[in-house]
């Protein structure tokens, strides 16, 4: 197993190096003088100027230098500035990503419960009703856009029934959290209304996440029933599971302990990649319920046209991604003996 | 005809009419499954409408079919009524209109898109794996590099990029999709091609001299069909979506394109009075959902069809 982490971590430097040669290539798809108006903070009004910051900073060096260049300043944190949100864009992320880390956590928590159960249910009950009904509503929630599901989930929940509105907090509650006794902790509203002991804003916030947090999860709580109900379909069809019922176990017991461990190992893998893909993939929920995290502002950005953003966000969330995967294989090979020992 | 060993040995001959005895049986057994029935209706459904288009909804400019007519400016959408019998949104465009011909927008991007991805991801699974060596571990790098990119992240970027340059904002978005798009298929190709790779009747058709690319368009890459397919159906609705959700968030094809995504995008800000403007919502959405529902109902029978787990259950 060792000679098996140690090549993925090799990997690691790999992917990441591609990953951010891709990212500079498409930066410098733009031409010398848009790329320098990507890093400056106010707009030089002559060209003049605009070729002094291109000669200054070298944007009209080869690629490689560039790229060696743009590598050393990402290394000290520095992205570019960003037009759309009025500040450096690693300043904008730190404060963007706890709003939509807090939407992505909210959003799992249903999804690992409704998914596994329901998945393990319809497994145990192959082919009749319940297995049905669940294909048939995993079906349409994947054929469901998560835009028309959220613009539904707005008529219905907002617009008739006055539940829960959109935004991440009420004035009144984005008024306290602003005010210098409430102090932020990790710039979720959720966690820092706990640290805060402020039960109100708590409510307040959780009032707010419930509409984004459904319609960003509802696709991954139907992949994850049908991941889970042929992962336990396989885990019953086994010699153990047979061996166990052999024994003249209780069946819940068979199911429990026998075969719920080994068909929830799939399951593993892909909860990691869900979250990354749900923490990189809120833009159009964030931007339908206006709130205002990381994919809402890399919409606005990508709006204004705003590329240094875009690549910016892309950056970090790649960068994520390529860590859960690396996490994932390590957990796999510690969790599947068949990986371990080979 | 390859006799070996005084048999005729049927896996070496005849992988060609293997083939065709399976599609028949997996044909039957899609016909056999109501919900795949359900879901090939919708596709006939949708690829009629889009057949038909300019009966159903004749273009006042057949030149440019696909920009929305609007009747008049008012902003506040209108309900159906005889001239536009499924309302109007804010700006007065025919929301029918736009759903007709957003059927023809909603099938090119998802037939375009995917026979793309396809195209491409399938020649450098198929080939990576088959020369294999230092190019099938290099091509395995690059795809990793591009399925790090988050999906929406990659193609807002590439979209952003590339539309400034491209003077069809459907080709920006095009090529946006697909760049991100092929990877998927390339290992889908890949591991299918490895397997196959191995076994005896293409062991069989090397030794009887058969050129390479030969084996790996006859013998090889037919074995690799079904699982395409399977994962093309659901893309081909999810393509569609993809193409929606940009137009929905304002980056696709301009104002008044004839798009599913677009007339949700307009249908927008009058989200909060519900009773009043249902029609603006329902028409485009109703669309959009059971257009993906229909391929994703087909594509979910291959699949089924395709595991020989669930065969014979």
């Amino acid at each position: 197993m060792t000679t098996y982490i140690v090549r993925r971590l090799f990997a690691l430097p790999v992917t990441l190096f591609g990953l951010t040669v891709l990212i500079f290539a498409l930066l410098g798809t733009l031409s010398p003088v848009e790329r320098a108006t990507a890093y400056v903070r106010t707009d030089p009004k002559t060209p003049d100027e605009m070729q002094r910051i291109v000669e200054k900073y070298g944007l009209d060096q080869p690629f490689y230098i560039q790229y060696g260049r743009w590598l050393n300043e990402l290394a000290h944190g520095n992205l570019g500035f960003s037009k759309s949100a009025a500040q450096p864009v690693a300043s904008a992320l730190l404060a963007y990503f706890p709003a939509s880390l807090e939407l992505t956590v909210w959003s799992l928590l249903p999804v690992f419960v409704g998914g596994i159960w329901l998945g393990s249910k319809a497994a145990t009950h192959h082919n009749r009703l319940f297995d049905r009904a669940a294909r048939v509503l995993s079906v349409t929630a994947f054929s469901f856009p998560g835009f028309v599901f959220a613009m539904v989930a707005l008529l219905i929940f907002y617009a008739a029934l006055q539940w829960f509105p959109p935004g991440r907090l009420s004035d009144w509650a984005n008024t306290a959290v602003l005010s210098s006794d409430f102090h932020r902790y990790t710039g979720m509203n959720t966690v820092d209304a706990i640290f805060n002991l402020r039960p109100d804003i708590f409510a307040d916030a959780l009032r707010h996440l419930v509409l984004p947090a459904l319609t960003l999860s509802y696709g991954g709580w139907a992949l994850l029933m049908r991941l889970m109900r042929s992962s336990m379909l396989e885990a019953l069809r086994q010699d153990y599971t047979t061996t166990a019922r052999a024994k003249g176990l209780r069946e819940r017991y068979v199911i429990n302990k026998h075969a719920m461990p080994n068909a929830l190992i799939p399951i593993v893998t892909v909860s990691a990649l869900l979250f990354a893909g749900l923490l990189s993939g809120g833009g159009i929920v964030e931007t339908v319920f206006d709130y205002r995290g990381m994919g809402w502002w890399a919409v606005d950005a990508a709006l204004h046209l705003d590329v240094v953003s875009v690549l910016g966000i892309t950056l970090l969330n790649g960068a994520v991604l390529v860590l859960v995967n690396l996490a994932v294989d390590v957990a796999y090979a510690f969790l599947d003996p068949r990986i371990r020992f080979n | 005809m390859a006799i070996i060993g005084g048999v005729i040995e049927p896996e070496i001959i005849r992988p060609a009419l293997r083939m065709r005895v399976r599609l028949l049986r997996r044909t039957r057994l899609l016909a056999r499954d109501p919900m795949s029935v359900a879901g090939l209706f919708l596709i006939l459904l949708f690829v009629t409408v889009a057949i038909l288009a300019p009966l159903l909804a004749p273009p006042p400019d057949p030149a440019q079919p696909y920009e929305m007519p609007h009747d008049g400016f008012w902003p506040e959408p209108r309900p159906p009524n005889a001239a536009h019998p499924f309302g109007t949104t804010e700006g007065q465009y025919d929301i029918y209109y736009g759903v007709v011909w957003g059927t023809r927008t909603a099938l090119k991007m998802g037939l375009i898109v995917t026979g793309l991805v396809v195209l491409i991801g399938g020649v450098v699974g198929a080939v990576s794996a088959y020369i294999g060596g230092w190019l099938d571990e290099f091509v395995q790098r690059v795809v990793e590099v591009f399925i790090a990119f988050p999906a929406l992240l990659a193609f807002l970027a590439m979209a952003i990029v590339i539309s400034p340059r491209v003077d069809d904002k459907l080709l920006a978005i095009i090529i946006a999709l697909v760049a991100f798009g092929w990877t998927g298929y390339a290992r889908l190709i890949r591991a299918d091609v490895l397997a196959v790779k191995a076994r005896d009747y293409v062991l069989a058709a090397r030794a009887l001299g058969v050129p390479g690319w030969q084996i790996l368009v006859r013998h090889v890459l037919p074995n690799a069909v079904y699982s395409v397919l399977a994962v093309a159906c659901l893309d081909i609705g999810g393509y569609a979506v993809a193409y929606s959700g940009l137009s929905f968030l304002g980056l696709g094809a301009g104002r008044g394109y004839a798009d599913w995504g677009q007339l949700l995008n307009l249908a927008h800000n009058w989200v909060s009075d519900l009773a009043r403007f249902w029609y603006i919502v329902l028409f485009p959405g109703g669309s959009l959902v059971l257009f993906t529902l229909g391929w994703n109902l087909v594509g979910d029978a291959f699949r089924d069809a395709l595991d020989p787990r669930l065969r014979g259950q």
